[in-house]
C-alpha cells in the first residue's frame, strides 16, 4: 500500500513504487534473488505439471539410484530416487510447494498477528502494553526450537500445526517492530494534527499511523519468510512437521539419515534445496531493505 | 546505572513467574505419560500405573502439583527427574558446562572470523573481496545447520578421516574425572599428553556448524555498522589530516562501528541455544538441547520444566548483561536513562 | 604411562584402575545409549540389561549364543512331580566382588542371597522395595506376584526351594532372564547401614566375570576382569563407549577405537563386509515385526479381508528397502531358529490381483483406513515410517486408501493396546525362547474371551485359547511344540496380523575380536572374549 493513500501524511515524493524499483533494479544480488525466488514459486504452482513422476509413486526395484551425471543412474530420473524408488525431482519440486506454503501462511499471519497486537500495545500503553511486551519477552527467552517442539508436542504434529508453532515462536520479532515504529510515528507532527482534527482511534491506528510503518515490516516479512521455511525444515528434520508421504524437505533429509554414507546422494538434494531457496529469499530481502529504506539494518 | 540495574531485575521476576506458569501449564498438556513411556512392548497394567502415578504425585490437582513445584523452586528445588531419579538442577549443571563450552567456542570463532571479514568488506566496499565475504556471509546465514552438520561430517569425517564424528574426548585412550565439566579445562587439568589436543579436535565440527549462522550475523553487522562510522565527520576528517587507513579504520571507527555488534552478540545468545539443540543432536554431545529433547520424548515433567525454566533464566539474564554492556560502552544511552 | 588413582569416593576405594596400561588387554564395547541404573529388575530396556550383564549371574543362564538354558549360580536343579516345587542345589564357593564401593564380602554366595534378590521385587515391606522407583516391571509381567507361592532355604544354606502356585513349563526359561540376577544381601545390608540404599543401584556388585570400575552418563562405563567362579575372562579391562549415533559408531570401529559395536545402519553393511579388518557376524533375531489388522473393526473382522490385505503387500521389496535385506521374510508369528517352529505353513504369496479381487468378493470397496507406524526405530523394524509409505502405497494399489498416523511412543502403545487402530505395525523380541512367550502374550486372550493388553490384532479364537493354554501347564516339550504346531496352522488360517519380517541381528567386530557369540536374544556377553593383537 503506498504511502500516499493518506491525505494527512507529509507530501510523499513521486512515484514511489517507480524509486523503489530503480533502487531494487541496481542491486544486482537482489534482482538474481528475485529471479531464482520466482523460479521457484513458478515451480511450485506449476508442479503438477513440471514434475516428471507423481512425487508418491514407487518404483519397486530403482529405489536409491544416484542422480544424472553418476555411474549407474536411470535417465528416466534425473536426480535420482529416494529410499523406497520416488522420484527425487518430482518430490523436490512439490516440496516446494510445501515448503513455501508454510512460509507464506506463516508471513500472512504473523503479519496480521504481529500488527494488531503491536498497534494495541502502542496505542492503549499501560497494561495492555506491558503484558503484550512480557508475554512476548518470555517467548524470546525459550529457546526457539525448544518451545516449537513442545509446541508441536502438545498439539500433535502436521502441516497446519507446523505454522501454528513457527507463527507463535516468531511473532515477536513481528509485534516489537511494529510496536516500536507506531510508537515513534505517535510523536510525530501529523498524528497530533490528525488527533486534533478528531480522528477515531481505530482509524488513526490503521489508516493514519500503520501505512507509515510498513517499510520496516515489510522487510521483515521478507526475512521472515525465510526464517520460517528454514525453522520448519528444522522441525521436519526432528520428524515433527508434515507427516509421510508428504515431499516436505526437511523430513526428505531426516527420511534418508541412515543413507547418508552409503547414498549421500539422497541427502545432499533437499538440504541444497532449503539452501537455496531460503538463500534466494535472503538476497532478495537485503535488496528490499536497502530500496526501501537505506537506514533499516539488520542482524 | 544502579537504579537503573535494580528497576530491570525487578521486571524479570513477573517474567518468572509467568514463565514458571505457562511452562508448567504446556507441558502438562502434552499428551503421553512419563510411565507409559518407558515401559517396553509388554505395557503395564492398570493397577500398577495407577500406584506409580500416586508415587509421583501425578494424581493430584494440577493446581496442588504446581504449589508443590512453586513451592520447591522457592527451596531451590526443581523436582526430579522421572526417568534418572537425580535432582533436575543437579542433572542441568553437568551437563551445562558441555553445552556452555560448545556455545562459548562457536561464539568466539565467529567473533574472530566475522568482525576481520566485516572490517575487510567495509574497507573494500563493493571490490571482489566485499562481494565474496558478503556472499559467503548470506550464503551462512541461509543455512539449514542440520544439513550442514552432516555434510560437514560426510565430508571431513567420513571421507577424508580428519574429525571425530561424535563426543567430547576419547574416554578410551584418555580417561579423567570431570573436574569442571569443561572438557578443554579438564584434559589440561588431567596431565595426560595429547588429551587437550584430542579434545579440541572433537570441538572442531559442532563448533564450526554451530558458529556458521553468528559468523555470518556478526560479519555483516560489522560490516554495515563500518560503513555508517566511516561516513561519519570525524573520520573524514581524521582521514583529511593525513592519518594512515589501518590507524583510521582500527582505532577510530572500529571502537564505535563494534557497539551495535555487541548487541547482536548478546542477541544471539537464544538463538546460539536454539541451534545448539540440533548440534548436539547431529553431534551426539552431551549437553543440555540433546538433554531438552529426550525429555520431551520421554514425558519427563520435571527435567523438561527445569530445564526450560534455566535455559529461559539464562537467557533473560545475557539479555539483562548485554543491555548493560551496551549502556557501559556507549555513553549517550546511560546519559539518556 | 602413570597410574593415577581418580578422585571421588567410588572411585577412590576402587583404585585399581590404570589409565592405559599397555600390558593390560581392553575391549571397547560401543553401545548405543546409558542406561538407567545398573540393577536389571528395575529396568526394562536392553541398553540397562547390557550395562548391567557383565556384574551379574542368575541361578540360571543361557548358554552363550543361543536360547538353551544351562547352570548358572545353581549348579543343579530339580522339580517335583506334580511341577510346583523346584529345589535349586547352589554352586559352592561363589565370590562376590571386592573392593566396589569401598565394600569386602566377608562370605560367599548362599540361600540368602538368592532370597533377597527375589524378595525385593516381591514383598512391599522389603527394605530395599521402593529404592529407586521400586517399579520391578518385568516381575510383574512375568506373572511372578501370582505365579510364587514362596521361596525359601532348604535344607542347607546352599539350597533354595522355590514353590510355586501352578505348574509353570517357561518358569526355569523366566529365571535365566536379566531381572532374576541374584544380588549380595550383605552388599545391600553394608549400603543401608552407611544410609545410602540409592548407591545399591547405582554402584553394582555381584558375580560376574567383570566387576565395576566407573560410569560417566552418556560417555563411558568401565569394568575390570573378575577372577570369579567361572574362571577370569581373557580380557582385563571391557570398557562400553556410549555412542547413540551408528555413523559414529561404525567411523570408531574403523579407526578401531571400539572392537565391538552394537546395532550398525543396515545401509552401511555392504560397505562394513568388504573391510578387510571387519568380521560382520550375524545371527537370525528372535523377533517378529507385524502388521496389525484390528479384528474388532469390520472389515477386518473377515478372515478372507485380511488375507486378502495380506496378499496385497509386497514383503519382499519391504525386506528389500526397509530392512536392506537383513531380515527374513516371516510365514509364522515365531521365528524360524525357535523349538515347535511350523515348517509347514504355505507362506502367503503376493498377488494384487487377487487381493483385489478377493476384496470384491467380501464386498470391500472404497475402503478407507489408518496405518499406524512406530515413532522409534525396533529391532524387528528399523524403520517403521518407510514400511508405513510402502504398505500405504500397496493398499493404494488394490483400492484402500489409508493414512498414516503415528503418536509419541509410549502414547502410541496405549493407543493400540486399547485398540484404537484399525491396522497398524508392531512387533516383539523374545526374552527367553519358550513359545509361550510369543503365541500366548502376543495373540492370547482371556478368560472372558476379550485380547490381553499384547494383542495388537485383538483377535481371539477360543481353540488357539485353549491349545496354549494347555501348552503352558505341561512340562514335556514334544507334547508342547505339537500344541503350538497346532496354534501356528490355526494362526496361518486365521491372519491376525500380516507376518512381516524377523529381522537378522548384526554385529560388525574387528577381526581381532575371537570367541564372541552373537545373542539371539540380543544380550552382548564378554565373557569368553579374548582379543590378538
Amino acid at each position: 500500500m503506498p504511502s500516499d493513500l493518506t491525505a494527512t501524511a507529509a507530501p510523499a515524493p513521486p512515484g514511489p513504487l517507480r524509486a523503489f524499483w530503480r533502487a531494487f533494479r541496481g542491486n544486482r544480488g537482489a534482482v538474481m534473488g528475485l529471479v531464482v525466488v520466482s523460479l521457484i514459486f513458478f515451480v511450485a504452482i506449476f508442479a503438477s505439471v513440471l514434475a516428471p513422476h507423481d512425487p508418491l509413486e514407487q518404483f519397486r526395484g530403482f529405489s536409491k539410484l544416484p542422480p544424472f551425471w553418476v555411474k549407474g543412474s536411470d535417465p528416466r530420473f534425473l536426480l535420482g530416487t529416494d529410499a523406497v524408488g520416488r522420484d527425487m525431482l518430482s518430490r523436490l519440486m512439490y516440496g516446494a510447494r510445501v515448503s513455501l506454503f508454510i512460509g507464506l501462511a506463516v508471513m500472512v499471519v504473523s503479519m496480521l498477528a504481529g500488527v494488531a497486537l503491536g498497534l494495541a500495545a502502542a496505542f492503549f500503553g499501560g497494561l495492555v502494553d506491558v503484558l503484550i511486551i512480557r508475554v512476548m519477552d518470555l517467548i524470546m527467552a525459550i529457546p526457539s526450537l525448544v518451545l516449537a517442539i513442545l509446541i508441536i508436542a502438545i498439539i500433535g504434529p502436521n502441516l497446519t500445526n507446523t505454522i501454528v508453532a513457527v507463527t507463535i515462536v516468531g511473532l515477536p520479532r513481528y509485534v516489537r517492530l511494529v510496536r516500536a515504529s507506531a510508537l515513534a510515528e505517535l510523536t510525530k507532527d501529523y498524528v497530533t494534527a490528525a488527533k486534533v482534527s478528531g480522528v477515531r482511534k481505530f482509524r488513526l491506528m490503521t489508516v493514519t499511523v500503520l501505512p507509515n510503518c510498513l517499510a520496516p515490516l515489510i522487510v521483515q516479512a521478507a526475512l521472515g519468510l525465510s526464517d520460517a521455511i528454514l525453522e520448519a525444515a528444522g522441525l521436519g528434520f526432528l520428524g515433527l512437521g508434515a507427516q509421510p508421504p508428504t515431499p516436505e524437505w526437511g523430513a526428505m533429509l531426516a527420511d534418508t539419515r541412515d543413507l547418508m554414507i552409503s547414498h549421500p546422494w539422497v541427502m545432499a538434494f533437499p538440504g541444497l534445496a532449503i539452501l537455496t531457496t531460503v538463500l534466494a529469499i535472503n538476497l532478495m530481502g537485503d535488496g528490499l531493505r536497502d530500496a526501501l529504506d537505506p537506514r533499516l539494518r539488520r542482524s | 546505572m544502579f537504579r537503573f540495574l535494580l528497576k530491570r531485575l525487578a521486571l524479570t521476576i513477573p517474567t518468572f513467574i509467568a514463565l514458571m506458569f505457562i511452562t508448567f501449564v504446556m507441558i502438562r498438556l502434552v499428551p503421553g505419560d512419563p510411565i507409559e513411556v518407558r515401559k517396553g512392548e509388554r505395557g503395564i497394567s492398570p493397577e500398577r500405573l495407577a500406584q506409580l502415578r500416586h508415587e509421583m504425585g501425578l494424581d493430584q490437582p494440577v493446581w496442588k502439583q504446581f504449589l508443590d513445584y512453586a513451592n520447591g523452586l522457592l527451596h531451590g528445588d526443581f523436582g526430579t527427574s522421572i526417568i534418572s531419579k537425580a535432582p533436575v538442577l543437579h542433572e542441568f549443571l553437568t551437563l551445562f558446562p558441555a553445552t556452555l563450552e560448545l556455545t562459548l567456542s562457536a561464539m568466539i570463532f565467529a567473533i574472530v572470523l566475522g568482525i576481520p571479514a566485516g572490517v575487510i568488506a567495509a574497507s573494500r566496499r563493493g571490490g571482489v573481496y566485499d562481494q565474496t565475504l558478503m556472499g559467503l556471509a548470506l550464503t551462512g546465514y541461509s543455512m539449514p545447520i542440520f544439513w550442514w552438520g552432516l555434510i560437514l561430517i560426510l565430508l571431513m569425517s567420513n571421507t577424508l578421516g580428519l574429525t571425530p564424528v561424535s563426543g567430547r574426548v576419547d574416554l578410551i585412550k584418555f580417561y579423567y574425572e570431570p573436574v569442571t565439566g569443561f572438557m578443554l579445562i579438564d584434559s589440561l587439568l588431567s596431565g595426560q599428553k595429547g588429551a587437550f589436543l584430542d579434545a579440541v579436535h572433537h570441538l572442531i565440527l559442532p563448533m564450526i556448524v554451530l558458529g556458521t549462522v553468528p559468523l555470518a550475523v556478526i560479519a555483516r553487522m560489522t560490516r554495515s555498522s563500518m560503513l555508517e562510522v566511516l561516513e561519519e565527520d570525524y573520520v573524514r576528517t581524521a582521514r583529511a589530516k593525513g592519518l594512515s587507513w589501518a590507524r583510521v579504520v582500527g582505532i577510530h571507527a572500529l571502537r564505535n562501528a563494534l557497539i551495535p555488534v555487541v548487541t547482536v552478540i548478546g542477541l544471539q545468545v537464544g538463538g546460539l541455544l536454539a541451534g545448539a539443540v540440533l548440534t548436539e543432536t547431529i553431534f551426539s554431545w552431551p549437553g543440555v538441547g540433546k538433554w531438552l529433547i529426550e525429555s520431551i520424548n520421554r514425558r519427563d515433567y520435571p527435567a523438561l520444566q527445569g530445564g526450560i525454566m534455566l535455559i529461559a533464566g539464562i537467557v533473560i539474564v545475557v539479555n539483562l548483561l548485554v543491555d548493560m554492556l551496551y549502556g557501559l560502552i556507549n555513553p549517550r544511552i546511560r546519559h539518556a536513562k | 604411562m602413570k597410574i593415577r588413582t581418580l578422585l571421588g569416593a567410588a572411585l577412590l576405594a576402587s583404585s585399581m584402575l590404570v589409565a592405559g596400561a599397555a600390558s593390560a588387554k581392553s575391549l571397547v564395547y560401543c553401545s548405543e545409549g546409558s542406561p538407567e541404573n545398573f540393577t536389571p529388575s528395575v529396568n526394562t530396556t536392553g541398553t540397562s540389561f547390557d550395562a548391567a550383564r557383565p556384574v551379574y549371574n542368575r541361578l540360571v543362564q543361557f548358554t552363550p549364543g543361543t536360547t538353551q538354558v544351562e547352570p548358572g549360580l545353581a549348579e543343579s536343579w530339580t522339580v517335583s512331580e506334580d511341577g510346583k516345587t523346584i529345589t535349586f542345589k547352589l554352586r559352592p564357593g561363589v565370590k562376590f566382588h571386592s573392593g566396589v564401593n569401598g565394600f569386602t564380602p566377608t562370605r560367599d554366595l548362599n540361600a540368602e542371597d538368592v532370597i533377597w534378590s527375589f524378595e525385593r521385587q516381591w514383598k512391599a515391606d522389603h527394605p530395599y522395595a521402593k529404592v529407586s522407583g521400586g517399579s520391578y516391571d518385568y516381575f510383574n509381567d512375568m506373572g511372578m506376584p501370582d505365579l510364587l507361592e514362596s521361596v525359601t532355604k532348604g535344607d542347607d544354606d546352599m539350597t533354595v526351594v522355590i514353590k510355586l502356585t501352578k505348574p509353570n513349563a517357561p518358569i526355569i526359561a523366566n529365571l535365566a532372564m536379566d531381572f532374576a540376577a541374584i544380588h549380595s544381601a550383605e552388599y545391600a545390608k553394608y549400603l543401608m547401614d552407611k544410609g545410602t540404599p540409592e548407591q545399591f543401584d547405582q554402584i553394582p556388585v555381584g558375580t560376574g566375570s567383570f566387576q565395576f570400575v566407573a560410569y560417566q552418563k552418556d560417555a563411558v562405563i568401565r569394568f575390570k576382569a573378575f577372577d570369579g567362579w567361572a574362571g577370569k575372562p581373557k580380557i582385563d579391562d571391557l570398557v562400553y563407549a556410549i555412542t547413540p549415533d551408528a555413523t559414529a559408531r561404525y567411523a570408531k570401529l574403523k579407526a578401531n577405537e571400539c572392537q565391538v559395536m552394537i546395532a550398525p545402519n543396515p545401509a552401511d553393511l555392504p560397505d562394513m563386509k568388504q573391510n578387510a579388518d571387519i568380521n560382520v557376524m550375524e545371527q537370525a533375531g528372535l523377533n517378529i515385526g507385524y502388521y496389525a489388522l484390528n479384528a474388532q473393526k469390520p472389515p477386518f473382522d473377515k478372515p478372507e479381508v485380511r488375507k486378502a490385505i495380506a496378499m496385497a503387500i509386497d514383503r519382499d521389496a519391504i525386506i528389500k528397502e526397509v530392512y536392506q535385506g537383513a531380515g527374513q521374510k516371516a510365514k509364522n508369528p515365531i521365528p524360524p531358529t525357535m523349538w515347535s517352529y511350523d515348517e509347514s505353513t504355505v507362506d502367503i504369496p503376493y498377488d494384487p490381483a487377487k487381493a483385489k479381487e478377493m476384496l470384491k468378493a467380501a464386498g470391500v470397496e472404497g475402503l478407507k483406513t489408518d496405518i499406524w507406524w512406530m515413532p522409534v526405530q525396533r529391532p524387528y523394524n528399523p524403520n517403521a515410517k518407510r514400511m508405513a509409505e510402502m504398505i500405504q502405497a500397496d493398499l493404494a494399489k488394490v483400492g484402500i486408501e489409508a493414512t498414516l498416523v503415528s503418536y509419541e511412543w509410549g502414547e502410541y502403545r496405549k493407543r493400540m493396546q486399547a485398540g484404537e487402530h484399525q491396522t497398524g505395525m508392531l512387533g516383539w523380541t523374545g526374552d527367553n525362547g519358550d513359545p509361550d512367550n510369543f503365541l500366548a502374550v502376543l495373540l492370547g486372550c482371556n478368560a472372558e474371551g476379550k485380547p490381553n493388553g499384547n494383542n495388537i490384532p485383538k483377535w481371539c479364537n477360543a481353540e488357539f485359547q485353549e491349545v496354549v493354554n494347555k501348552a503352558a501347564e505341561i512340562s514335556d516339550q514334544a507334547e508342547r511344540a505339537k500344541l503350538y504346531k497346532r496354534a501356528q496352522e490355526i494362526v496361518a488360517a486365521e491372519v491376525p496380523w500380516v507376518n512381516i519380517a524377523h529381522s537378522t541381528v548384526f554385529e560388525p567386530l574387528r577381526k581381532s575380536v575371537t570367541g564372541y557369540k552373537v545373542s539371539p536374544l540380543g544380550a552382548h556377553e564378554f565373557q569368553n572374549v579374548d582379543i590378538t593383537e
